[in-house]
């Protein structure tokens, strides 16, 4: 049978560049759903978007849904003739077409009925409408008045078709059709289209419908630059991301700037390029920031300069307006801020920054930082009253380092500080110097301690204090930079904050790390009061769990649990040597006496200790195979589970091997 | 070229040939052109209304005593409010940039996505800013709420920076230099005024005497709202005259600011005494224009 192929392209106006791939993913998920519901055979075959329209194509569809046959039950076969009669009637058939079917009530008449599946067609009309609106959005807004539909900026057209055939219907007062639009300043604003001429002519209008395209024509001319002018574009994913979202038809630029801007921080600059600006940054070869700037336009060219001209008077004006605040910052040092911190709010209940301030440092003191790491602690919110922060927030810190190195603090106070904002997320580093990793850390736990205290935990997506990231943070320096500090005292008694925190260090483990679930829920098990130890019995764990006896013994582990819990075994008392028997059992216990000594001893790493365990796993096996745990004689009996009992004990304190997921467990 | 006059009376004559009502600032200070009455109660209810007025917008914080050349205590907004927003409405707007002679077809249009909240009128859309060669010109946003009241008809507000978008016209540097009638700069017709209300706003504005205005001007508000819900003849009431006092409450709580005169912990409880008020008159506003509507 033929099959069709499908376009969809909702028309909008500029969609934020940062919904747009997640939107476009879930309008896939959503069409598919769509097929399958109906059963109708086909497959996504390209999602694409640019700020001004979200498109699907599809193929392989079908004309029509395929027949099938209903059983349409009717009365009981006792209740005669004049019911059969009725019955037929309804359907529109002869009595003698019925069938009788046999249900556990009884017999009953019913029918066959044929059921000519639906035209995909109209299908498609009914149910485009509603599929267009449920495609996820953050903040969603009307525009055709209250009560209206919800998207995320008013859609203007759309263009629905199935093979070369319109599908038709009505959303928020568009009709779908095959007219597109092209750029907004330079395509044609009605563009007929079909699916097979729909991208050329997008093309043609100045629509690159492609965003690899898009990308590969900013990129690929950042290329060009150095080849040109020996100086190189510093790549920048997520910037290029944005760029390619917030164009249709992309061509880059190349600005310059005045030299004497250099004398500022490459911080600053590259902050007001980036951020606010949207321009890379262009680096010499030896890594040093050179006076031009890379911007994206959304148009092919700039044969007079004009575009250019404009970039650079705005980058300019941005560039003076940081040069003023960098020498006015600087005529009050960091530490003549302190006092006005008092009048900056930190949170309503929980004081200034001045207070948090002075919880930081005291902080930083408990935890062992030296003179360099408690000044630092006294600094490091000092940047909030600079004009630069004030007027580039994403700065914070950064700044006060700056102004800190200008002002002679010693580089383990300025670096500190600068950095101690790190981890930003997962993936950015913490920072450098243990001085800094103190500061963050006591920063972020004075937040959490705080919030938590007073009710602000966060919840499902609502988390206004970040207290995730900072969460995350914690994990992340205690772990990465090994510091082995008790996460008990740090975070007191709030059970919530516990829990909060324990959720954070599975999510760092598993999803940031790679490690196995059941690994990490063992591990955890055991303790995770020292997160950097955490981690060396977790790579232990990891590096011993493929060898031979390892799982089986985990099996074992969870056998012996099982026994003692059905025993009811609470208490491990001492094992007594005369109870026990010759053959497997003293095997056993001699095992255990040679291994436990091995394993509490200093010599051994976690891994030689979890594979000296390992090794006792032939014993164990062989003490199940020969030896009745549950011997008549009482003491007998008792003796064996206290044995039992003590090796689980002994040997947990690692990982709790009975969280291992093993085969057919 | 164009000088900034010129500039503005393009502007106004394109949207009045767009069926706008032009209007003249209003002559009580705001911070801007949306807590003008034109826009702030206009847009509430179902009635249609396009009006189109230049509105000097004054914010006290952002005074600079006339030194640095792109701020300013003192800027023009050309505000202009579409309701119901018309589907067309940012091809409409494209044509006012080239009413003023931007060839769009030479220059770099952005629209970043930018949404719009004053809190202390309750007040949030959804919109964008618009980048003219990575200027900032213009703010386009789809009001949703207003007064803490969701809007029936969904207007669009366009709001111009005139500073900007002239000095980017002429090229000017420094928005000093920008030309406002021939011969005329506009360093010639405003900096001493930049330079004085930026002394006066951040050195000499005595903060007792603002607090207590800010307080008179909030008690009488809050005396005329008390006083509607038993006012007889309900369409003479002077819902008007209450937002006026909402705007001086708004003007003073600025130069209260200005003047550091607010800490941040306080910051908020004053932005919500002045949104209770501007709330509390959007209600009798609909109340009262709801009545006229049945009558």
């Amino acid at each position: 049978m033929k099959t069709l192929p499908f376009l969809l392209e909702i028309g909008t106006e500029e969609i934020p560049d940062w919904m747009i791939q997640p939107a476009l993913k879930h309008l896939g998920e959503l069409f598919e759903g769509l097929l399958k519901d109906h059963k109708l055979d086909g497959k996504v075959s390209m999602l694409e978007a640019t700020p001004r329209r979200l498109v699907l194509m599809a193929e392989g569809l079908p004309r029509r849904q395929p027949s099938s046959v209903e059983l349409v039950t009717g009365p009981p076969k006792s209740a005669g003739e004049s019911a059969a009669a009725g019955f037929a009637r309804k359907l529109g058939v002869e009595p003698a077409a019925l069938k009788t079917v046999r249900t556990p009530k009884g017999e009953y008449l019913a029918f066959k009925k044929k059921v000519q599946g639906r035209a995909t067609l109209d299908i498609l009309a009914a149910e485009l409408p509603g599929l267009i609106l449920k495609i996820y959005f953050p903040k969603t807004m009307y525009w055709t008045g209250k009560g209206g539909p919800r998207f995320i900026r008013p859609i203007r057209w759309i263009v629905a078709l199935l093979g070369s055939r319109v599908v038709s219907f009505e959303l928020a007062g568009v009709k779908s059709g095959n007219v597109t639009r092209g750029h907004r300043q330079l395509g044609k604003q009605k563009i007929r289209v079909t699916i097979g001429n729909y991208s050329s002519l997008l093309r043609s209008n100045f629509v690159m419908l492609p965003a690899w395209e898009r990308r590969l024509t900013i990129q690929s001319q950042a290329d060009y630059l150095f080849e040109a002018r020996g100086v190189y574009v510093r790549p920048d994913a997520a910037l290029l991301d944005t760029l390619t979202y917030l164009t249709e038809y992309p061509a880059t630029l190349v600005g310059g700037f005045d030299e004497q801007f250099l004398n500022l921080p490459e911080e600053v600059l590259v902050t007001v390029m980036r951020h606010h600006q949207r321009y890379f940054s262009v680096y010499h070869p030896d890594e040093t920031l050179a006076p031009y700037f890379m911007a994206v336009m959304n148009a092919p060219d700039d044969p007079e300069g004009l575009v250019r001209q404009g970039h650079e008077r705005v980058l300019r004006a941005r560039f003076n307006d940081a040069s003023f605040f960098w020498n006015v910052d600087q005529q009050k040092r960091l530490d003549g801020r302190l006092p006005d911190l008092a009048h900056v709010t930190w949170q309503a209940q929980l004081g200034s920054y001045r207070e948090k301030t002075d919880r930081v440092v005291a902080l930083v003191k408990e935890l062992g930082g030296s003179a360099h790491a408690q000044r630092a602690a006294l600094l490091s919110k000092c940047d909030l009253t600079t004009g630069m922060v004030k007027e580039f927030t994403e700065l914070q810190g950064v700044m006060g380092g700056l102004y800190a190195r200008a002002q002679g603090e010693p580089e383990p106070v300025w670096r500190a500080v600068y950095e101690h904002y790190r981890p930003a997320s997962m993936e950015d580093k913490i920072p450098s110097t243990r001085e800094g990793c103190l500061v963050s850390l006591a920063d972020r736990l004075d937040t959490l301690r705080g919030c938590f205290g007073i009710g602000l935990t966060p919840s499902g997506s609502k988390d206004p204090f970040g207290l995730r990231r900072a969460a995350q943070g914690v994990v992340k320096i205690l772990v990465e930079g090994k510091l082995p500090l008790p996460l008990s005292k740090l975070l007191g008694e709030n059970a919530e904050l516990r829990e909060f925190l324990l959720d954070r260090v599975r999510y760092y483990f598993r999803d940031v790390r790679g490690f196995k679930y059941d690994e990490v829920n063992a591990i955890l098990a055991a303790g995770w009061d020292d997160l950097a130890d955490v981690e060396s019995r977790l790579a232990a764990i990891q590096a011993v769990r493929p060898t031979e006896h390892f799982e089986p013994l985990a099996a074992s582990f969870k056998r012996i649990r099982n026994i003692l819990r059905q025993a009811e075994f609470a208490e491990a008392g001492e094992v007594s040597e005369q109870l026990i028997e010759e053959g497997p059992e003293r095997e056993l216990y001699n095992a255990f006496r040679e291994t436990s000594g091995r394993v509490r001893s200093g010599d051994l790493d976690y891994r030689e200790k979890l594979a000296a365990i390992a090794g006792m796993r032939p014993v164990v096996d062989r003490f199940f195979d020969k030896v009745l745990v549950n011997a008549p004689d009482g003491s007998v009996r008792r003796n064996r589970l206290s044995l039992l009992g003590r090796l689980l004990a002994e040997f947990s304190v690692i990982a709790d091997f009975s969280e291992i997921v093993t085969e057919g467990t | 070229m164009d000088s900034f006059q010129q500039v503005l009376f393009k502007l106004k004559s394109y949207w009045s040939e767009r069926g706008c009502v032009i209007q003249e600032p209003y002559d009580v200070e705001v911070g801007a052109g949306t807590m003008c009455p034109e826009t702030f109660l206009r847009v509430l209810g179902p009635k249609p209304y396009n009006v189109a007025y230049v509105q000097p917008s004054r914010r006290p914080a952002d005074g600079r005593y006339a030194a640095n050349p792109n701020r300013l205590y003192k800027h023009s907004q050309l505000q202009v409010i579409l309701k119901p927003s018309p589907d067309d409405v940012m091809d409409l707007y494209l044509g006012s940039l080239e009413a003023i002679g931007i060839d769009l077809r030479k220059h770099d249009i952005k629209f970043e996505e930018d949404n719009w909240e004053s809190p202390t009128l309750g007040a949030w859309g959804i919109g964008w800013q618009v980048m003219l060669d990575g200027l900032e010109i213009t703010q386009f946003t789809y009001f949703q709420q207003c007064g803490g009241i969701d809007l029936d008809v969904v207007p669009a507000e366009l709001t111009y920076g005139l500073e900007r978008l002239t000095a980017f016209l002429q090229g000017a540097e420094s928005v000093y230099d920008i030309e406002w009638a021939p011969q005329v700069t506009y360093g010639d017709v405003r900096l001493a005024e930049e330079l004085q209300f930026s002394v006066y706003n951040f050195e000499m504005a005595d903060v007792a005497t603002l607090w207590r205005l800010f307080e008179l001007h909030e008690s009488e508000c809050r005396r005329l709202l008390d006083a509607y819900p038993g006012y007889e003849h309900k369409h003479r009431f002077p819902v008007l005259a209450a937002y006026d006092q909402v705007l001086k409450c708004s003007h003073l709580f600025n130069l209260l600011d200005s003047r550091g005169a607010i800490s941040v912990t306080e910051r908020v409880g004053v932005i919500a005494r002045v949104r209770k008020l501007a709330v509390g008159v959007a209600q009798a506003w609909i109340d009262q224009s709801s009545r006229e509507a049945a009558a």
